[in-house]
């Protein structure tokens, strides 16, 4: 069968003015669990590439620049 | 069709997890023999991996001198587990329990004290206190990676083993692996192995719809388990589900093991107790789950009454340590400790011998059915293992295969095999339209709330057979379009085997027993005469799944007859009935 791509919410949300992906930083794509944090390249800072978050929250801890929110995923709060 | 880009690694000691039991494993396997070549293979990052990514808030099951003894352990898990036990494998924890808790406070990890110095334990437990708070514990999982690196054992992240390799007289050869981020393959040819891949935690699905809303780090699918039954290994007491008393919708701890040594209790929809312990017990479950029928539903942890300086003791416990986010989803409803109860709910099922009591069956020296194959934590066959039990039987695990290592050559891989495996893994990446991860994984495990959930009914789980089988079916039409996605799609395959698993073991058990956890509406009764026993789960040399019993082990531990039942008279008789 074809595919189709869903929108989703997601609940981890990075603050691109905080974030210092660009100088090379990974930490939060490194401890996910999950692995579903990844760097935009263009935009120079992390995002939440697949919506399957245990919102167990290390990528908020481990941040150095405190750029890293975690939410509730919605379809549990 | 091209070749699959493969590096090949050889160890002696080959750790698969690197959560709780995996690090402690390769510790002590590197400490047994400093010259072994130790590694440690993990699906995710080392640093913050496994069922206590955030730490740990407590030790549920500390055995220390004064407050417990090893004897009074093995009795009362025994009869939390209605006599079906491998008490030797009990004993082997509870005596290494007390050493470990040492080792680990002088590795630096926080344990609750009193003023003297002594560890400050408390009752949770029907009968014992065995109940260790660790306020600070957020900090576990940094502890044992700096000694990880300390020992110099070699890590791998980001690479998930797919099947175990054994050699044709049935031992264990190592493991192939895929790395999660580019696809490509790892061989490791191992001397041993040691399994540490946590609970199988996607099986059912959470009440919420969210397949990754589940209690155990999700992270934790059941691959140790597809993989250990695909390598002959065998399985005990798969029916002995793991369904725990949970917070509505966020699925975490609320949690009655912090709460309830300082007042805090489960109470139903009038507030009242029905249940004269919190500890986790198949026989706790029934009571709730029958709460919760009753009309007296939901079931609420009740701290209102404690002291507003009590609440924000539990607060700072509870809201950093172990699952953090739950002070925020509080914090969301408007839900504050101090006025409002924590509706709670009964969680899906899964496979976890931290909190239940299947697995892949281990014996006293973490040893599997298949030589030179060992398991330990959440996913070996070990009861109520919970966080300090993954460290003492890795610790087992570790100094076992170090010993082994030295009786055994390093076996040849068997090139068939490993190409046949990297088709089957390859296979959702040669198509371009068909059935994605999520849509397999979300169908089944809705199946599997639809069908096996207790109260378990024969007819449901015949029919559970049938549309898994159709799954098995869809698996030929797996969609991954990124090596991301090729992970899931793996998994998903790893949940539909221990689905199957659930399912089989089930039927195979024709009474009830371990409370909720093995309900079964056409066999109402224990029966003791037929199935006072271990239910092994393995497959056979034809590829089918198949079973056997396997007779308990003579108990170590003598248990009354009038003791054994304590568990099972836990619900609180009104006074007036009572009369």
């Amino acid at each position: 069968m074809p595919l189709a791509d869903h929108a989703a919410s997601v609940p981890v949300v990075v603050d691109d003015a905080k974030c210092i992906a660009a100088k090379g930083c990974t930490v939060c794509v490194d401890v996910c669990p999950l692995d579903v944090l990844a760097i935009d390249l263009v935009r120079g800072s992390a995002y939440m590439k697949y919506d399957e978050c245990w919102y167990c929250m290390p990528c908020e801890v481990d941040c150095p620049t405190g750029a890293v929110t975690v939410n509730i995923p919605y379809l549990l709060r | 069709m091209s070749t699959p880009k493969t590096e090949t690694l050889e160890a002696d000691v080959l750790v698969i997890g690197g959560g709780t039991g995996g690090p402690m494993a390769a510790i002590r396997a590197k400490q047994a023999n400093p010259n072994l070549r130790v590694v440690l293979l993990e699906k995710a990052n080392v640093k913050r991996s496994g069922a206590i990514s955030m730490g740990m808030d407590g030790l549920n099951n500390a055995v220390i001198p004064g407050y417990a003894t090893p004897e009074q352990y093995v009795k009362e898990i025994t009869i939390a587990n209605d006599g079906i036990v491998h008490q030797q494998a009990l004993m082997a924890y509870a005596n290494g329990s007390y050493d470990m808790i040492r080792y680990l406070d002088s590795l630096d990890v926080k344990f609750e004290k009193d003023g003297a110095g002594d560890y400050a334990v408390r009752k949770v437990h029907h009968m014992g206190t065995y109940v260790l708070p660790m306020p600070q514990g957020h900090h576990v999982k940094k502890v044992l990676y700096r000694q990880l690196r300390r020992l110099r054992i070699g890590v791998i992240n980001r690479y998930m083993a797919t099947r175990l390799l054994t050699t044709p007289d049935g031992r264990i050869g190592g493991a192939i692996g895929v790395n999660t981020r580019t696809s490509e393959f790892l061989v490791i040819r191992a001397r041993t192995v040691i399994m540490a891949c946590g609970a199988a935690g996607r099986l059912g699905l959470p009440a919420s719809g969210y397949l990754f809303g589940t209690y155990e780090n999700a992270a934790n699918c059941g691959d140790g388990h597809a993989m250990a039954y695909h390598a002959g290994a065998e399985l005990a007491n798969l029916e002995c589900y793991q369904i725990n008393p949970l917070i509505k919708d966020y699925n975490g701890p609320s949690c009655a093991y912090v709460t309830g040594p300082f007042g805090g209790y489960t109470a139903n929809n009038k507030g009242a107790r029905f249940i004269e312990c919190d500890y986790w017990s198949g026989q706790m479950m029934l009571e709730f789950w029958r709460e919760l029928q009753s009309g007296n539903g939901p079931v609420f942890l009740n701290m209102t009454h404690l002291a507003p300086e009590t609440v924000g003791e539990i607060e700072t416990i509870l809201h950093s340590n172990e699952r953090p986010s739950r002070g925020r989803f509080h914090a969301g409803r408007g839900t504050d400790y101090r006025h409002r109860m924590v509706e709670m709910h009964i969680s899906e099922i899964g496979f976890c011998a931290g909190h239940s009591a299947s697995g892949v069956w281990v014996d006293e020296r973490a040893r599997t059915s298949v030589p030179g194959l060992y398991a330990a934590g959440d996913m070996a066959s070990v009861p109520h293992n919970y966080m300090l039990g993954a460290f003492v039987n890795g610790a087992i695990a570790g100094e076992e295969a170090a010993r082994f290592c030295a009786e055994v050559d390093l076996p040849e891989p068997d090139p068939d095999a490993i190409a046949a495996e990297q088709e089957r893994v390859l296979a959702p990446t040669r198509r371009t339209d068909g059935l994605t991860p999520h849509e397999v994984e979300y169908k089944t495990r809705r199946l599997v709330n639809d069908y096996l959930a207790p109260p378990k009914i024969t007819a449901k789980m015949r029919i559970a057979q049938e549309r898994f089988a159709e799954i098995r079916d869809d698996l030929n039409a797996l969609v991954a379009r990124d090596p991301h996605e090729l992970m899931r799609a793996l998994e998903v395959q790893s949940i539909l085997d221990c689905a199957d698993m659930a399912a089989a073991a089930s039927l195979y058990r024709t009474e009830s027993r371990w409370g909720f956890y093995h309900y079964r509406i056409d066999h109402p009764e224990t029966d003791n005469d037929d199935w006072f026993c271990h239910t092994m789960l393995f497959k056979d040399s034809d590829g089918a799944m198949r079973h056997r019993k396997r007779a308990i082990d003579p108990y170590v531990v003598p248990v009354d007859a009038t003791e054994m039942t304590a568990y099972q008279n836990l619900r609180i008789v009104p006074a007036e009935a009572a009369e």
